[in-house]
């Protein structure tokens, strides 16, 4: 159980600048996800709270003690690679007990704890076997294996998932969760998948070239997006962005798309601080903010629109749906037989209280 | 209509061109070697006789024991079998060490592993004469400690090389787990990094060892009557008397067993590691 504190961390390979000065607090026990494209320096800054990667400037502490010297033995954190990276010429369960036996533990404790640890993973009837005789997600669960029978201070996750198929990284996805729940140890968890970040997440600490973007909870970062690179990243499909003008007239704010054609005013309570009349924004809009019209207009903040499908992808329990809107396409999450084929023409509401909007220049939220 | 498993077509022309050239190469390769054995144990008077005799009446190890024991023979299969043998140990195991550092630390920028191979494009001749001459004044002329030295240097930039190559290709994730599990980077070096290097080493030190088994160059001048090495023993069958054929080839046979029992032994390591892990075993 330990919190990790960096400060203004760079590390550099050559002339390539990959981590900027990263500030950040990890809180004892919390889940923390550090997520963005690759290249972002998500991995090296994991792998230098590791003690794999040398640190450039700055300082990692972990329970209160700096680290940058440290071997990654002595630093007791654990963790699990994106190849696993077992020991090939190992049995499973001298691959769960190689850290032990490295700290020298009798061997009567070893067999204890690898066998609780083969229990919490259902993996006790593997035990005699080499790692290529069993399946990707079995190793996994040994990888994992591994890094929980040392009960380490902190739990260091590199994109363990990314080798796994889709339904076994659901299946996965679900029991590191678990784990957590249980042992509630600090983890740190980097992947690119934005799905995985929201549902593992207690905090999300997006990256983007070297630098955090934003840091939260991950419904925070979902609904309050700081940047459109934020907005962009978290949410699938992706959120609609629909370049216009800022209105603000004596009826309140308003968007201008394309060239005035049509005219999204704003809710009345929604804070513009800095923005001026007549500034290039960004409205943003996700599938989900728009719905199949039903019924009364829904008054203020809502806006309903007539429009003609173009292009309809049902996944069974919803159906995507895009239409354009002053010449854009904007994508709709609608239910399943809200439209029955492409080309019908059907009234929505777009939510604008949930509705983000950046200045288009600095491509920051007002 | 139910669907007819495709069937493969069961007689298919039979490749006489290739059995053919193979036929050929198993020829070209096995006759010799026979030839050589059968001059080993055939007695003297049939090794030129014409028509050439290919199953000798009466088969005799005379040429054997005088090869091995009138030549002296046997000291030079015991003194290759020492010196090979210790170089090769050494050759591998620093081979290893040093192939190691250059691919994980990239000791050296990217110019020393490069220039640990240049030592290869040496002629021998342009150094012999300065290590004989240090040999001489050291005092590890015709010595299994100064045979030892020169094959291992000479034997070490092919052992690294090969290594580096393997250890290249190898991820560094294993020994990084290592490394958090607890390990310092020695012990991840020994329990994770050499076993799983395996096949590379042992390709590595088979080739050392035909290499010094081979070597005759080195042997005949930094070695005479006691250090002498196989390879330098067949000098001895050139003489003003003529030719000893029998013997040349008895030594010969001789000299094939060790390469064909470790071929034999390594062979499986042989490939993996010839294919620098391409293969995933």
């Amino acid at each position: 159980m330990a919190e990790v504190k960096i400060t203004s961390l760079h590390k550099k390979y050559g002339a390539f600048h990959a981590v900027r000065g990263i500030d950040l607090e990890i809180p004892d026990g919390e889940f923390t996800v550090l997520v963005g494209p690759s290249g972002c320096g998500k991995s090296t800054l994991l792998r230098m709270i590791a003690g794999l990667e040398e640190i450039t400037d700055g300082e990692i502490e972990i329970a209160g003690e700096v680290v940058n010297e440290m071997r990654p033995r002595d630093r007791d954190v654990a963790m699990v690679f994106q190849d696993y990276a077992l020991y090939p010429h190992m049995s499973v369960s001298r691959n769960i007990g190689f850290g032990l036996k490295a700290r020298k533990m009798s061997k009567a404790e070893i067999d204890g704890r690898v066998r609780a640890a083969a229990e919490m993973l259902g993996i006790t009837d593997l035990l005699d076997r080499l790692p290529r005789q069993i399946s990707g997600g079995q190793r996994q669960r040994v990888a994992i294996g591994r890094a929980i029978v040392r009960s380490p201070r902190i739990f260091l996750f590199d994109e363990p998932l990314s080798n796994l198929d889709a339904q076994l990284r659901d299946e996965m996805r679900g029991e590191i969760k678990r784990l957590h729940q249980d042992i509630s140890t600090t983890m740190i968890y980097v992947t690119h998948d934005q799905i995985e970040a929201m549902t593992l997440a207690d905090r999300i600490v997006l990256m983007r070239d070297g630098v955090i973007e934003q840091q939260g909870a991950p419904l925070d970062l979902f609904e309050r997006p700081a940047s459109i690179f934020v907005a962009g990243f978290l949410g699938s499909p992706k959120m609609t962005f629909l370049p216009g003008r800022l209105e603000i007239g004596d009826k309140g704010a308003a968007v201008a798309l394309g060239d005035g054609a049509v005219v999204i005013p704003l809710p009345a309570d929604r804070p513009l601080a800095g923005a001026t009349n007549g500034m290039s924004v960004i409205l943003g809009v996700r599938p989900e903010h728009v719905s199949r019209a039903k019924g009364q207009d829904l008054g203020p903040g809502h806006l309903r629109q007539e429009v003609a499908i173009d292009l309809l992808q049902p996944t069974g329990s919803r159906s995507y749906a895009t239409f354009k809107l002053a010449g854009m396409p904007v994508m709709a999450e609608l239910e399943a037989h809200d439209v029955s084929r492409p080309g019908e023409t059907i009234a929505v509401d777009i939510n604008l209280n949930r509705a983000s909007l950046f200045d288009a220049a600095s491509e920051k939220a007002i | 209509m139910p669907a007819r498993p495709i069937r493969r077509r069961r007689y298919r022309s039979v490749p006489i061109g290739r059995i053919l050239l193979l036929g050929f190469f198993v020829i070209f390769v096995i006759v010799p070697l026979y030839w050589v054995f059968n001059t080993s144990i055939k007695p003297s008077s049939d090794y030129l006789a014409i028509p050439p005799v290919w199953f000798p009446d009466e088969p005799t190890i005379v040429h054997y024991t005088a090869a091995l024991f009138t030549y002296r023979g046997l000291e030079g299969l015991i003194n290759s079998i020492i010196i090979s043998s210790a170089a090769t140990v050494l050759s591998a195991l620093f081979g290893t060490l040093m192939a190691y550092s250059l691919s994980r630390y990239n000791t050296g920028g990217q110019h020393l592993s490069f220039w640990v191979l240049s030592q290869r494009f040496l002629p021998p001749i342009a150094i012999i004469l300065p290590i004989f001459l240090i040999y001489r004044s050291i005092g590890i002329y015709d010595t299994h400690l100064g045979m030892i030295l020169a094959y291992t240097v000479f034997t070490l930039p092919v052992s690294v090389w090969m290594m580096f190559a393997y250890f290249r290709q190898m991820p560094r994730s294993m020994e990084e787990a290592a490394l958090v599990d607890g390990c310092t980077r020695w012990r991840a070096f020994w329990t994770v990094a050499v076993p799983l290097a395996a096949p590379g080493i042992v390709a590595a030190a088979v080739f050392a060892f035909i290499a010094c088994w081979t070597e005759f160059f080195f042997a005949l001048l930094l070695t005479s009557k006691n250090a002498f090495t196989l390879p330098t023993v067949f000098r001895s069958f050139l003489s003003f008397q003529g030719a000893q054929y029998g013997e040349a080839a008895a030594l010969s046979i001789v000299s094939l067993g060790p390469s064909i029992a470790l071929g034999v032994l390594a062979q499986r390591h042989l490939v993996r590691g010839l294919t620098l892990g391409a293969v995933r075993g």
